[in-house]
């Protein structure tokens, strides 16, 4: 296949970056959309260009660190049949002589590190304003001493899957991180163990996403279609009726 | 458990962090919003009294100015209460709009080259606040029409209610009921996503199910607003009722 | 073969004094440990925190390990090459995690998951490690438990267990088929729990480049700034390396792209014994290689193997043939044919060692590809098997296949675009783990003092070969309990003398790291990294992969050599040294590769026996298993570099058996 990519190249985080037209041949249908940049890396390489950043690792699809907009959508999503992260997109589903934009996520919260590369420490600042269970080592009962029922138990695992990478706010009108940050809440409010701190848990990941410089949400829903995980919107519903009961009740603390 | 280490306001504590964040605005917005769409159904209720008779009609609207509450009430009481409650939700809800609306256009840095794709995202959604902008001129100038009767058009002060109606949606007058139906129907888009958002800003969106019952409910309620409040002028404009 | 035939590897190493772990106490082995946690020295917890730990990795391993030790206390300076510390390739294992619970009453015990162990790694594991590690397997799953891993559950509310390969009891705990994943987030919220805190200071897109050994001891490291360039050292009393394995020497593995030796490499280079190098896990259940753009290869969950079957054609000329078109007599079902005990259900190393014989014997399937043998002749081969579902589905219905492997099967048709309900699956074996890594004591405790290993950069549990479900067990054990509970008896002796940057060490270790990236971005040569790092990869899989020869593994140390000294001659890197540059990231791990690859083909050479993953052809039964040479390798092989160009010293650790009884392995 031949194949006309036209990627966004910046140099720096402080940089004006701009979309640059590159043509690939010998793209084959097997390789997957990242092999397919590495192939577009040999070549720049060969002609002394240098390459195209971007961030990836697994490339199974598993451990979030890639993420490009591929034609207007996260992770390619509207140029494949399923959900996918951009690692396990494949070249079959492009054709001989497609032009294919690719961009970074765009988000205040992301500013751009180079090309196509984005800083999303953003999400670990919320996650550690309490995203977590406080247990510390060693001091946890037998795992069989609080049985947790397997509808929740399975609720809270489709929250778990999510794997940070970000889609989510690329994809949304108002760069909102309400689904990535509802699908902790969710993972830890669907489980016996989350319960003690559920309230100060809510109320200090929705400020520090705030906080962040991450938008409101305006559920239109565009997050849950692109999540390569298939993170359910209801999960910012969890997050939303577990912030508003929050505030009604106190959470047992009272210092900041 | 300890709190963000990035707090913009380190000075306040995390409840009063969260009592300052997006999604309390935003049950704020759904809260006013829920009580403009509820005041919109009764609105629209009376509108349709017209239907029976002018006095039956202008006797409704004059209970409405005068006699609710009464004599719980002085008469004329009621009016200003319902109006300052009005006022404030709409103040709260153009307030908390602005604000969520500088907060995305702050999140939101830089437009994609390629024009993003959002299928998910209805139209309805996509105008909500270009909408909210124009539904608000609207209102005001349905207000100076209807309620100071600033602008007469079709009509004069001396007109009763019914008159008022007639005169202002006659046929002669087509482009008024033009500008109404344009009204109209923004108002129903708004609610369309307005309605499913706001139930789901305050929780109720469960399951998949609940989210399908949420948009076909959203969906009745924008139909139900339009064709309720478009009736009474498309019947005058065509001489139905006079 | 005969050990007394000259040993050709004798030309590459000198011998040295044989070492020990001197850190295990005496008496019976469920003592041990014990007795070590009382008699370790400990930290008072004030002076705790002016005490500073580095660890450098955030996996299983590290994550747990920065955690905890931030949890007693100490200063935690964490360092990950990723963007958040939630992406370490940990997050990749499907299966699960073994734990001797015994929550299903079937007779399983410490005794028992310490026996599997020992057995499944082919003896070549360190008994008391290994004890240690089923003793504390309980604990994790508590651990996780508590701190919200949801784990699969039965209807009643309890966890539900199932059974791996190489095992006869049900003790793998998993989440779906993203059991590493789970439990990576439980260590990671655990991690940003103490970041929170102030206990645990993390550094993300940094990669160590070099260790800093001052005095005899390690007291910190040099890092790069993935974002900036910036080579900074920083000081502690103490280094934890939890870096993960080296399967990417071979370029195509599962492991992550980023997945390297470098820091475990620079160790070794100031110090650090290497131990069993050579010893490397290939996975019998990945999708075969597509082409040569391929850049990394995907596992498919052992859990596979319960219910499909593996399958060649009899015959070779039915290769190309539609496989639902071959009648089920001209089909062979080879695993199940020659181990009739265990099936489809063998050890690993086992099953991907078959499914190379069949396919060298030209009954392989899918495309005909051309390669070259050891000896070479250039032939065309089919490598791929396949792995059928269709007896399952005839037998529990296409849902409860789907309920069971749905998102597995997904994944395939999703890379492969072939529809695995419909077409058996086509797999072949491919790198996937590394038993070999830093040579540790019973501490964790590398050969310099005060650099700690954990995890699948150390070289301690699992012998010549991994169970499955085994490493996550191994990286949580290592950094949940025995690294907190072993450190500390080093760190009692802290704090140590102050150093600057204009200490001796530091400025060499400084100028050492930049003056290597230096000459990588002034080479200016021709060939791009990656062209380098294919071409190692492929002399690694040919000559050091899944069957090595005397001949062949002396051919590939000349072949290593000669690419090696092109690639400080004619590699290009492009960009900037002080910018965010990918080419030269990768120029430095592929550096280090070239080297570490090296000491692996002559630790390979060097055991002139088989076991486990490591097959020498000179030393096989009759009928084609591996024969272990007890009496000449029952060691551990701990190298000791001694400077470029020179040969590395081999440090035998003797293993002595106390409390389990050698025996040839069979799953027969």
């Amino acid at each position: 296949m031949k194949i006309t990519l036209r990627i966004w190249r910046q140099a720096n985080k402080d940089a004006q970056g701009k979309m640059q037209t590159y043509q690939l041949d010998n793209v084959s249908e097997e390789m997957s959309f990242l092999e397919m940049l590495d192939l577009l890396n040999e070549q720049l390489t060969d002609q002394d260009v240098e390459p195209v950043a971007f961030d990836h690792d697994c490339r199974e699809g598993i451990c979030g660190m890639c993420g490009v907009v591929i034609n207007g959508a996260p992770h390619g999503r509207y140029n494949s049949p399923v959900a996918t992260t951009t690692c396990q997109l494949h070249m079959r589903n492009f054709k001989d002589g497609d032009v294919i934009d690719i961009e970074p996520w765009r988000a205040g919260a992301f500013p751009v590190i180079k090309d196509l590369a984005v800083d999303r420490s953003a999400f670990d600042r919320i996650i550690q304003a309490g995203g977590y269970i406080s247990v510390n080592t060693g001091s946890a009962p037998d795992a069989h001493s609080t049985p947790a029922p397997k509808r929740e138990a399975d609720k809270a695992f489709d929250a778990a899957t999510c794997i940070g990478c970000g889609a989510c706010v690329a994809a949304c009108p108002n760069s909102s991180g309400m689904l990535f940050t509802s699908a902790k809440i969710a993972h830890l409010a669907n489980l016996p163990q989350g319960q003690p701190e559920r309230r100060l848990r809510v109320k200090a990941m929705v400020a520090a996403h705030d906080e962040n410089g991450f938008g409101g949400c305006t559920n239109v829903g565009e997050c849950a279609a692109v999540c390569p995980k298939s993170i359910p919107l209801e999960s910012i519903g969890q997050l939303n009726r577990d912030l508003i009961a929050s505030l009604f009740r106190g959470d047992g603390r009272t210092i900041s | 458990m300890p709190v963000a280490t990035t707090s913009a306001t380190p000075s306040l504590s995390v409840h009063q962090r969260a009592l300052r964040s997006n999604v309390v605005k935003k049950a704020i917005m759904a809260v006013t919003g829920l009580v403009l769409i509820t005041f919109l159904l009764f609105h629209m209720f009376g509108n349709l009294k017209m239907f029976v008779d002018a006095e039956a009609y202008n006797h409704y609207a004059s209970w409405l100015h005068d006699d609710i509450l009464y004599p719980i009430l002085p008469h004329g009481w009621f009016i200003w209460i319902f109006r300052v409650v009005l006022l404030a939700c709409l103040v709260g809800h153009v307030y908390c709009a602005a604000s969520l609306w500088r907060a995305a256009r702050h999140a939101r840095s830089s437009k994609y080259v390629h024009a993003a794709h959002r299928p998910e995202q209805t139209y309805a959604a996509r105008t909500m606040r270009v909408g909210g902008v124009i539904l608000l001129l609207l209102v005001i100038f349905h207000l100076l029409m209807f309620t100071t009767r600033s602008v007469q058009i079709g009509f004069d002060s001396a007109s009763t209610p019914y008159e008022m109606m007639i005169g202002a949606f006659s046929l002669e007058n087509w482009w008024v009921v033009l500008i109404y139906a344009i009204f109209v129907g923004v108002v129903c888009m708004h609610v369309r996503h307005g309605f499913w958002s706001a139930f789901t800003t305050l929780g109720a969106n469960v399951g998949p199910n609940a989210r399908i019952a949420l948009n076909c409910l959203a969906y009745f309620v924008a139909v139900l607003l339009f064709v309720g409040f478009m009736l009474p002028p498309v019947a005058i404009m065509f001489g139905m009722v006079n | 073969m005969t050990t007394t035939a000259p040993d050709p590897a004798l030309s590459y190493y000198t011998l040295g004094e044989e070492i020990h772990d001197t850190k295990a106490p005496g008496g019976p082995i469920e003592k041990k440990w014990p007795t070590r946690q009382f008699e370790a020295k400990l930290v008072n917890p004030a002076n705790r925190r002016k005490l500073t730990v580095i660890i450098v990795g955030t996996g299983l391993a590290g994550g747990a390990a920065a955690a905890s030790l931030g949890e007693a206390g100490y200063h935690v300076i964490n360092f990950c090459y990723q963007d958040s510390p939630r992406r370490a390739h940990s997050i990749a294992a499907q299966g699960g995690i073994n734990a001797a619970k015994n929550y299903k009453n079937d007779n399983d015990s410490v005794q028992r998951l310490f026996y599997d162990t020992v057995k499944g790694g082919d003896y070549r594991a360190r008994e008391t490690n290994v004890y240690r590690l089923a003793e504390v397997s309980a604990s994790i799953i508590d651990q996780c438990v508590a701190q919200g891993v949801p784990f699969a559950r039965e209807y009643g509310g309890l966890l539900d267990t199932r059974s791996f390969g190489g095992v006869q009891v049900q003790r793998t705990f998993y989440a779906r088929g993203q059991t590493g994943q789970q439990l990576l987030i439980g260590a990671y919220q655990a991690l940003e729990r103490q970041v929170n805190a102030g206990t645990v200071e993390m550094h993300t897109r940094h990669e160590m480049v070099e260790l800093i050994v001052h005095d005899g001891r390690a007291r910190g490291v040099v890092t790069r700034d993935m974002v900036t360039g910036a080579v900074e050292a920083w000081l502690a009393d103490a280094v934890v390396l939890a870096t993960g394995g080296y399967g990417n020497v071979f370029f195509l593995s599962t492991n992550a792209m980023g997945c390297n030796v470098t820091a475990t490499w620079r160790a070794h280079r100031k110090g650090a014994y290497f131990g069993n190098p050579c010893f490397t896990q290939i996975h019998p259940t990945c999708i075969p290689v597509h082409g040569d753009t391929q850049s990394k290869l995907t596992l498919m969950s052992e859990s596979l193997r319960n219910d499909g079957r593996i399958w060649v054609p009899k015959r070779a000329e039915d290769a190309e043939k539609d496989p639902r078109q071959i009648p089920e007599q001209d089909r062979d079902y080879y695993l199940e044919r020659i181990y009739p005990a265990f099936g489809n259900l063998v050890p690993r190393d086992i099953a991907s060692r078959q499914a190379k014989n069949m396919c060298d014997e030209g009954r392989g399937v899918g495309p005909e590809v051309t390669e070259v043998t050891q000896e070479g002749e250039s032939r065309q081969r089919r490598r791929g098997v396949y792995l059928d579902f269709s007896d399952a589905i005839d037998r529990l219905g296409k849902k409860a296949v789907e309920a069971k492997y749905g998102n597995l099967f997904d994944m395939y048709e999703q890379i492969t675009g072939e529809n695995p309900y419909e077409v058996p699956m086509r797999i072949y074996p491919a790198v996937h783990y590394t038993m070999g890594g830093l040579w540790v004591d019973y501490d964790l405790s590398s050969s310099i003092p005060g650099l700690y290993v954990c995890g699948e950069a150390n070289f301690s549990d699992h012998g010549a070969n991994r169970l499955g479900a085994s490493a996550l067990m191994q990286g949580l054990a290592d950094g949940y309990f025995v690294l907190p509970n072993t450190i500390n008896d080093y760190l009692s002796g802290a704090p140590f003398e102050k150093l600057d940057e204009r200490t001796p060490a530091v400025a060499e270790a400084l100028s050492s790291a930049t003056g290597r990236i230096d000459k990588l971005m002034g080479i200016k040569g021709n060939r791009s990294v990656d062209s380098f790092h294919k071409e190692l990869g492929s002399i690694m899989w040919e000559y050091c992969g899944m069957e090595r020869t005397e001949a062949g593994l002396q051919k590939a140390i000349e072949l290593i050599r000669e690419l090696r000294s092109e690639y400080w001659s004619n590699v290009k890197v492009t960009g900037a040294a002080e910018d965010f540059n990918q080419a030269l990231e990768k120029a430095g791990r592929v550096a280090d590769f070239m080297e570490l690859a090296e000491l692996m083909c002559i630790d390979a050479l060097h055991r002139r026996e088989s076991c486990g993953g490591h097959f020498r052809r000179e030393s096989q039964t009759e009928d084609g298993e591996a024969l272990r040479d007890d009496e000449h390798f029952a060691y551990v092989a701990a190298w000791e570099f001694t400077g470029d160009g020179q040969k590395p010293t081999l440090h035998k650790e003797p293993l002595e058996y106390h409390f389990i009884e050698l025996k040839q392995r069979s799953y027969k």
